[in-house]
């Protein structure tokens, strides 16, 4: 069993040009082994929300927990992945994804055993010797996930890891991440601004509103799993889609019709 | 070879273009001229003592100045404690220019090696340990990041992070400082020494010997694009996963 709540986080940044309140007091709660997407227009706060929970940044105000107990700071009960390249490039693929378990000292024998399997699921067998250098986007977000995994997180933590990939590829990735998760059955917290993404990935999907901000709305994508490609044309899947634009464009307009944004 | 040929072409083109002075063989010697006395140079003058001379005050004075400067650069660049004490007197400093502290340095240290390496010491470990925290404070925090949220510990991220990740840059710089050392031994030289390519110049001038001294030039030219070989080389060689390493 692991969860990991958020209660009541706010965060102000305090810039040159005066405070910025990024997160306006959003709670949440992910249950186990559960997978949820958080959407929003670009700015309104799902990376420093996603931080928050990895103990990257500390909140102004508010809480996080993992199983019911408060984190101060990063840990390997939470692995991150980040939409930018974050392998290590001095390290081969398999250092790199040995890399946490490495700092835990754990034998050679038992770091080889965890980066195999894991590369074997990711495809990766044949680039363990590889430098980052040597992989395609796709591939390198796949090295990025086996690292995070080879900790054995309680939480998977991801940030637009499929951002920078082209469509094809990505679409490629999403299937490949429902399978991993099938398989791992971790809780994950994926940060997206792709709607269709967040429907085909995610048990619920949250919504954020910008400046400042907070969550919108909680949907239950209730699609059932396996999901196939042919999701994309159900009617269903329209209505979902709809329904989060719905959400996010209502606020962009708020500037224009203030009564839009009631609730 | 273009550089050569440009060399080649300048000598023989530009008096007949009228370039003032030029066309006089005795302000700018033909290439064979320089040739002949720089092969004189060396089979009967003992210039290679100079050449060696001088390249082992760059190399002593270069290797104190990267010992020093390289750990206390990477520090300055990593811990805000290490950068609040040394930046501002490392900054402040390297705004001296070297070849004022020469008559200072003379009275310190005398005419000798001491002095030399001094010279080199101080106008290249200034900016070196400031572009050297650089490298370090710029390394990208997403890299650091995730150290944290793998179990890393600050000094693991010390270790396993900041120091690898900065080694390219380091010797990037490394590459940059060995040139000022020639500038800073040169002019060391020109101003009090018995031995070095600084002094060859310097007594050449003396009897107006400017194919002597293009020579000398020349040399130095030549020992630093050797330098640049070896420090592009050394760059392949540890650092075959960069990107700009390609092979
Ligand atoms: N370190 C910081 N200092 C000051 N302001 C910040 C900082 N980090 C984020 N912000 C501000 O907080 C707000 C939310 O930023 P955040 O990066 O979380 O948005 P986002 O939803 O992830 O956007 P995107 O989809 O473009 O990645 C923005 O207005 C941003 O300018
Ligand atoms: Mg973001």
């Amino acid at each position: 069993m692991s969860s990991i709540s958020v209660s009541d986080v706010s965060m102000v940044f305090k810039t040159r040009r005066g405070r910025v309140q990024a997160i306006d007091r959003v709670s949440l709660e992910i249950p186990d082994a559960h997978f949820a997407c958080i959407v929003g227009a670009s700015g309104c706060g799902k990376s420093t929300l996603l931080n928050i929970m990895g103990g990257l940044v500390r909140p102004t105000s508010g809480t996080v927990q993992v199983d019911g107990r408060q984190i101060h700071g990063p840990g390997t009960d939470r692995g991150m992945v980040f939409q930018s390249y974050t392998l290590f490039p001095w390290l081969r693929v398999r250092e790199n994804v040995e890399f946490g378990p490495r700092l835990k000292s754990m034998a050679k024998e038992e770091r080889r055993r965890i980066s195999d399997r894991l590369l074997q699921e990711m495809g990766l067998a044949d680039f363990a010797r590889a430098y980052p250098k040597e992989l395609s986007g796709g591939m390198k977000q796949r090295v990025a996930i086996a690292r995070a995994l080879a900790n054995d997180p309680k939480v998977l933590l991801m940030d637009e890891p499929f951002g920078a990939l082209d469509a094809l590829t990505r679409a490629a990735a999403q299937r490949f991440l429902t399978g991993i998760w099938e398989q791992h059955r971790r809780t994950i917290a994926f940060v997206t601004h792709d709607i269709d993404e967040a429907i085909f990935l995610g048990d619920t999907v949250y919504t954020m509103t910008p400046r400042p901000g907070r969550l919108r709305e909680v949907i239950p994508v209730d699609i059932p799993r396996p999901r196939t490609l042919d999701e994309f044309g159900t009617p269903r899947f329209g209505e979902l889609k709809r329904h989060i634009l719905e959400l996010i464009i209502e606020h962009e307009n708020r500037g224009v019709s203030q009564t839009a944004a009631a609730p | 070879m273009i550089g050569i040929w440009a060399l080649v072409a300048y000598t023989r083109v530009a008096p007949a273009l009228g370039v003032p002075n030029l066309h006089n063989p005795f302000f700018l010697p033909s290439p064979d001229t320089v040739a002949k006395s720089l092969y004189n140079m060396f089979a009967h003058e003992g210039f290679a003592h100079d050449v060696w001379a001088s390249t082992r005050r760059i190399g002593l004075g270069f290797l104190i100045s990267a010992a020093i400067g390289i750990p206390l650069g990477i520090a300055i660049g990593s811990f805000r404690i290490v950068q609040a004490f040394f930046e501002p007197i490392i900054a402040a400093v390297r705004y001296m220019p070297a070849s004022a502290f020469i008559p200072l340095l003379i009275i310190w240290f005398g005419i000798y090696e001491k002095e030399k390496i001094a010279v080199i010491f101080i106008g290249v470990f200034f900016p070196l340990t400031l572009l050297i925290a650089d490298v370090s404070a710029g390394i990208p925090k997403e890299l650091v990041n995730i150290a944290y949220t793998l179990g890393a510990s600050r000094w693991q991220v010390f270790w396993r992070v900041l120091l690898p990740a900065s080694w390219p840059g380091v010797l990037d710089n490394m590459r940059i400082g060995i040139g000022w050392a020639w500038t800073y031994l040169i002019v060391a030289e020109l101003v009090a020494a018995s031995s070095g390519i600084g002094h060859v110049i310097l007594s050449a001038s003396r009897f107006l010997q400017t194919d002597k001294i293009i020579a000398a030039i020349i040399t130095i030219g030549i020992l630093g694009l050797l330098t640049d070989a070896l420090f592009r080389w050394l760059y392949w060689f540890l650092f075959p996963y960069s990107e700009r390493v390609s092979r």
